[in-house]
């Protein structure tokens, strides 16, 4: 075995905490160790997405340095990556690092406190806001009022629409889904049922996306510890084999160059993982896709071979990804219904599935688990699998 | 306010060809591809010789979406942005603001027309509906 998830923790997620990011971290890896079998003094790696950024308030309150300050962790190598395979890269990055020996156990984490943030009035979720010019690739959507990344799904949305006939309705039964899965997680942030006529009721955002097909900013952090293989062997829980990554991305860097903007970069990271390993999506148990915007969930289902290009909404109308489907997605609430940890409580969740830790929404017997990270351009993909 | 883009060699051109009313799109002299956003180096073939270029300033709706939000202090919603194919720039596309018409009646297909308004130092595109529209 060359790498392995050993311990996954979350903090409690909520909105509106004021407490300091530090304290929701230092949760997270309380509980990650708890389950892991583990110390702090076993850690001697530590890495993130995307680091300590302070361009768009909460959005990355720390980096790899206040979390070793805090911790007093003591290592022998330490990354962040904000400009790799999505908030998979931290994931890879640890991966490749216990598997060339730099370290053993290294300590994963993304960490938010948006909600504090927007609260405070200060707008997290606007790129470059209050900034008076923007570089890279937000130069082209920012000043041309793209403001938001539902801009940027929305016109997605548009044109899937328009090619393979696809309907809010559609894109309302996965965040419906996402709703009952939170009612069965206490951890999840919403509880309160939801109706399909509420979600059609929601204001609209950015057309075809309305409230509902949008996660939900919170303060909270999870911590996710990748262990070399025989490292991983004297842990307390059975790893989760590293199976196989998938990183690829054959387009620009933008969001509105790609010539079949009814794919993404999901498509070339999707294809890439498949290459890679002998499982085929027929051996998948249960999966966790990034859902930042409802649309993103039958991309990446598309994407990942579950279904065809267009057949993404038939595949969700027969109840495939719902509670008691044959390929369950999200089932922790994901973003739209637990709160938005950029991808880590997604991977949390699937890796509580391996474990037989998911309560009243576990997947009886789950052994192999496919989590993708990122829309757009930003993609990345992971089968992990347990004996 | 929201912010402006940061000029630099690469994007200068674009962001204030508005000033005489022109698109400007870079080309490779090499092998006449078409480079969005603009590079000065050819992604395909690697030559330094390329340039900007005015093309026509009229392209067609890719696809759209209308903007609810108002993501900012004073920001009038609702607007549409376009994501447009542009005339005469295989594979390029520009994304700006719909002006000129109302933001639900934007359409896939839609032929439109450059137009722009200054901001700062920089001209910020618009596209405008054309009458005739694309099957």
């Amino acid at each position: 075995m060359k790498a392995a998830i050993t311990g996954t923790g979350m903090s409690d997620i909520g909105r509106n905490t004021g407490r300091p990011a530090i304290l929701h971290l230092a949760d997270a890896a309380d509980r990650a160790l708890a389950r892991a079998g583990l110390t702090l003094a076993d850690i001697d790696g530590i890495c993130t997405y995307p680091g300590k950024a302070d361009n768009s308030p909460g959005m990355s309150p720390l980096g790899t340095g206040e979390v070793r300050n805090a911790l007093g962790l003591q290592t022998r190598w330490h990354a962040a990556v904000p400009d790799g395979p999505a908030q998979m890269a931290p994931i890879m990055a640890a991966a490749m690092a216990v598997m060339t020996g730099q370290a053993r156990h290294v300590l994963c984490f993304r960490a938010l406190t948006e909600s504090s943030s927007q609260s405070a009035g200060r707008r997290a979720s606007i790129p470059g806001a209050g900034r008076a010019e923007i570089g890279g690739w937000l130069s082209w959507l920012v000043p041309v009022g793209a403001m938001s990344a539902s801009n940027w799904a929305g016109w997605m949305a548009t044109r899937y629409f328009h090619e393979f006939g696809m309907t809010r309705e559609h894109l309302g039964l996965v965040a419906l889904a996402e709703r009952q899965f939170a009612q069965m997680n206490p951890a999840a942030v919403m509880q309160k049922p939801l109706t399909m006529d509420d979600y059609l009721a929601a204001r609209m955002i950015s057309t075809p996306l309305g409230l509902f097909d949008c996660d939900i900013p919170i303060d909270g952090a999870a911590v996710v510890i990748v262990s070399a293989g025989d490292a991983a062997k004297d842990c307390r829980l059975p790893p989760l084999r590293i199976e196989a990554l998938g990183s690829a991305l054959r387009s620009q860097e933008t969001w509105d160059q790609r010539a079949d903007l009814t794919t993404m970069g999901a498509h070339d990271a999707a294809a890439d993982l498949w290459a890679r390993t002998a499982f085929k999506p027929a051996d998948v148990d249960v999966l966790g896709l990034y859902d930042g915007f409802s649309i993103f969930v039958p991309l990446w289902l598309e994407a990942l071979g579950f279904c065809g290009h267009g057949e993404a909404k038939d595949f969700i109308a027969e109840g495939n990804i719902a509670h008691g489907g044959r390929f369950p997605v999200n089932t922790g609430g994901g973003q739209m219904s637990g709160g938005r940890l950029h991808g880590f409580g997604l991977l949390h969740e699937t890796c509580l599935q391996l474990w037989g830790h998911a309560g009243a929404r576990q997947v009886a017997d789950a052994k192999t688990a496919l989590c993708a990270m990122g829309g757009g351009f930003i993609a990345g993909a992971m089968l992990i699998n347990r004996d | 306010m929201r912010p402006l883009p940061e000029l630099t060699a690469e994007n200068t051109a674009f962001w204030t060809g508005g000033a005489r009313g022109q698109l400007m799109i870079a080309f490779c002299d090499h092998c006449q591809n078409a480079i969005h956003p603009p590079q000065v180096i050819c992604p395909a073939c690697q030559s330094r010789h390329v340039g900007p270029r005015a093309v026509e300033g009229s392209g067609t709706i890719y696809t759209y979406t209308v903007n609810h939000q108002p993501w900012m202090p004073g920001m009038v919603v609702p607007f549409a942005i376009a994501v447009v194919d542009v005339d005469g720039a295989r594979g390029v596309r520009v994304t700006a603001p719909v002006t000129g018409c109302e933001a639900d009646a934007v359409k896939i297909g839609q032929r439109v027309r450059i137009a722009f308004e200054p901001s700062g130092e920089v001209w910020l595109p618009l596209w405008m509906p054309l009458e005739r529209t694309a099957a």
